[in-house]
């Protein structure tokens, strides 16, 4: 079968032979945890705890009454320490839970357990989720319960989770799918369930054919469930492009995909809503890959919220002497870090060390109109023209353009010979959009 | 720890191409044609060719020093302009007109205008067009082995006269120095387009245009995708980066339209 795919996008290195082979493991718990309290899009959380006060492992110390929003859970047993302002791996100054281990865990999350679907409806799964904590673990870290709330005008057909793990470096997703591929065959069903969705499809790459082989394995006997194997191309994952290439369906511009009749969920987003209904086990522990040629020994890893990824980098043996930028997130939209003392979030899969040979440092020259950025743009749009609009403060030009379609893959940028940085000059440019649509409301 | 970690936003990797790549490749890609030429027009076509590329580095250089901007010749974008214009020059040209012709293509048609990636025209063919608006003569005589002769193009339409085929697709005729040879130029566009370096959008457009419009008006088209300076300027003028549109739908309205130019101005 020819692999599906969308039209455009980019090949770059992959990289995964550092960690690709190399199982899950659990990081060693951490002596204390800090933990930010917004690790979701939405609206902000109320603190439930205070200093002094005892915690267990899962207890929820954080939540709010509006719908947007993801509770956050203790993820280690032991005292809170203190409630203090964080920079998280955002960049973002956000208020955070320090927890200092007791001896031991003890899980007290107050989630039942089921060993099957059968007695839970939609809205008992989506309470389930909600109360878990679960958020897109792909990085947008935006609420799951609220992804599969279908409202009274739309309606679901199909569940896509994405396995393509279309970054560089990263081989979370991969691991988890060889793995723990029942878990997350039962994550879906639920989130089927949940969302009203009469079909799944687990979108994979075709450079990850033992994670291709471990799903199908796992889903022969669900009728309604399906592996698509897809093109190594990037952004692959994202699901404007996944929807693209497994339905041929096009989300309209400024729409979701519920648009189309479709949700998308990333694959170890699944496997954390199946812990949540069989295990009672909220989110408050993920995986991640420490990788990259600036690290002594590239590990997949198992860690609790709000460890240091400082801890996680000593336990991968460290940083090299050649070290010269670490990454939370892959190549291609993660966050170059400052330091290495910040808290590991629910939307954090991977801390990427690159060497100094790796990180030259680009210096624009004119455009040339080449136009490999437009070719590249997975949205179709024109990033050279966008960049130029963004730089002259041109809005009503970039709102015209449709800069707000842009899903910052930065596939332009890394194309671009100029070494323009255009996607950067495209966030401006959302931004100022944004700032003026702002204004007039 | 490390207190000196590097801090930029993302994408945190980037291709290996860039615009020094993407103009040297351009060179390579015309040296078939530049080994053709040499090789018909024997060591004139090299004078003229060396005198076109050094005039068009010499006042790139100049202009960048005048400008207080960072010199930009090794990127090789001037070399390719300066070839570009020798590939359209009749050889019998005095070196001096050749020199002259590229520093107007640069200072004119390129630097004026701000630098590379400014250009709203190709540099090449703005110094090609003041050479034949200036000295309409010596832009209009064309020899073999030494021996006057019309070109290809002139014979058809002044006397009916069709060349042989195989001797235009080769590059055995009369006529600029870089257009005679087809195949050189072929080849070097498949190398250009192994690397990704070119889009074949405008090129198909233009030649498909010219194929098909001659043939509607009862022409040979064969004889006109190879003859003149079609293939030299569908292949490697239309397809100049900075003056050809950006989307591929832009990119088959261009090549039609360049294509359409040519049909009216041979029929």
């Amino acid at each position: 079968m020819k692999a599906l795919t969308f039209k455009q996008g980019i090949h770059p290195e992959y990289n995964k032979e550092l960690t690709k082979d190399k199982p899950l493991k659990n990081a060693k718990r951490p002596e204390e945890v800090i933990i930010p309290l917004k690790q979701h899009i939405g609206a902000p959380l109320k603190v439930l705890v205070k200093k002094g006060d005892q915690v267990d492992l899962g207890q929820k110390i954080a939540d709010s009454d509006s719908f947007v929003c993801a509770p956050i859970h203790a993820s280690v047993s032991g005292t809170v320490k203190e409630i203090r302002k964080v920079t998280d791996p955002g960049g973002n100054i956000v208020d955070a839970v320090v927890i200092e281990s007791a001896e031991e865990d003890r899980l007290n999350s107050g989630l039942e357990k089921h060993d099957s679907l059968d007695k839970l409806d939609a809205a008992e799964i989506r309470n389930i989720i909600r109360e878990a904590g679960i958020v897109g673990m792909g990085g947008a870290m935006f609420p799951t319960h609220v992804k599969v709330s279908i409202p009274d005008d739309k309606s679901v057909d199909y569940v896509i989770l994405n396995g393509a793990e279309c970054e560089p470096y990263l081989t979370v997703d991969y691991r988890v799918m060889v793995e723990k591929p029942k878990s997350i065959v039962f994550g879906l069903k639920a989130l089927m369930k949940a969302a009203g969705a009469s079909t799944g499809f687990i979108g994979i790459e075709e450079n990850k054919p033992e994670a291709i082989e471990s799903m199908q394995d796992a889903v022969n006997d669900e009728a309604n469930i399906e592996v698509k194997i897809l093109e190594t191309k990037y952004p692959q994952g994202g699901e404007k492009m996944l929807i693209e290439a497994i339905l041929g369906r096009e989300v309209p511009a400024g729409g979701l995909p519920l648009d189309v009749g479709v949700v998308v969920n990333n694959t170890s987003t699944a496997a954390a809503v199946a812990d949540a209904i069989r295990d009672g086990k909220p989110l408050y522990e993920r995986s991640i890959s420490i990788t990259g040629r600036g690290i002594n020994s590239p590990q997949n890893l198992i860690y609790r919220i709000g460890i240091n990824i400082g801890d996680l980098v000593e336990e991968a043996g460290g940083l090299k002497d050649n070290a010269a930028k670490v990454i939370t997130g892959g190549p291609m939209m993660g966050v170059a870090q400052k330091n290495l003392n910040i808290p590991g979030v629910k939307g954090t899969s991977g801390i990427l060390v690159l060497v100094e040979d790796e990180v030259e440092e680009y210096e624009p020259s004119p455009c040339i109109n080449c136009a490999k950025c437009v070719d590249a743009c997975p949205m179709f749009l024109m990033p050279t023209q966008l960049a130029n609009y963004a730089k002259n403060d041109m809005v009503d030009e970039l709102e015209e353009w449709q800069v707000l379609s842009c899903v910052e893959c930065g596939s332009c940028s890394f194309v671009c010979p100029a070494k323009i940085p255009l996607v950067h000059h495209l966030r401006l440019g959302k931004s100022q959009v944004m700032a003026k649509k702002r204004e007039k409301n | 720890m490390n207190n000196e970690l590097i801090v930029t936003s993302s994408p945190h990797v980037r291709s290996q191409d860039s615009v020094k790549k993407i103009m040297w490749s351009v060179v390579i890609a015309l040296l078939p044609a530049v080994f053709a030429a040499v090789y018909f027009f024997k060591a004139r076509a090299l004078s003229v060719i060396l005198a076109a590329v050094v005039g068009a580095v010499l006042i790139e250089y100049i202009f960048q020093k005048i400008r207080n901007k960072k010199n930009t010749i090794k990127d090789g974008s001037a070399v390719v302009t300066g070839l570009l214009l020798a590939l359209t020059l009749p050889p019998s040209i005095p070196l001096w007109t050749a020199f002259f012709g590229s520093i107007v293509a640069i200072g004119l048609g390129k630097q004026v205008f701000g630098g590379i990636g400014q250009n709203p025209f190709n540099p090449a063919l703005v110094g090609r067009a003041f050479l034949t608006a200036s000295y309409p003569v010596l832009m209009t005589t064309w020899t073999v082995d030494g021996v006057s002769s019309a070109t290809p193009l002139s014979q058809m339409k002044m006397e009916g006269i069709a060349t042989d085929t195989w001797n235009l697709f080769v590059g055995q005729i009369g006529g600029s120095l870089g257009e005679t040879s087809a195949i050189a130029l072929l080849l070097g566009f498949s190398y250009l387009l192994y690397k990704g370096y070119v889009n074949w959008r405008i090129p198909l457009a233009m030649v498909g245009t010219v194929f098909l419009g001659t043939f509607a008006f009862g022409s040979d088209p064969i004889f006109h995708l190879f003859a003149g300076g079609l293939m030299l300027g569908a292949l490697f003028m239309a397809t100049d980066m900075v003056s050809s549109p950006t989307t591929k739908l832009g990119r088959w309205i261009f090549g039609l339209g360049a294509g359409l130019l040519v049909v009216i101005i041979r029929l």
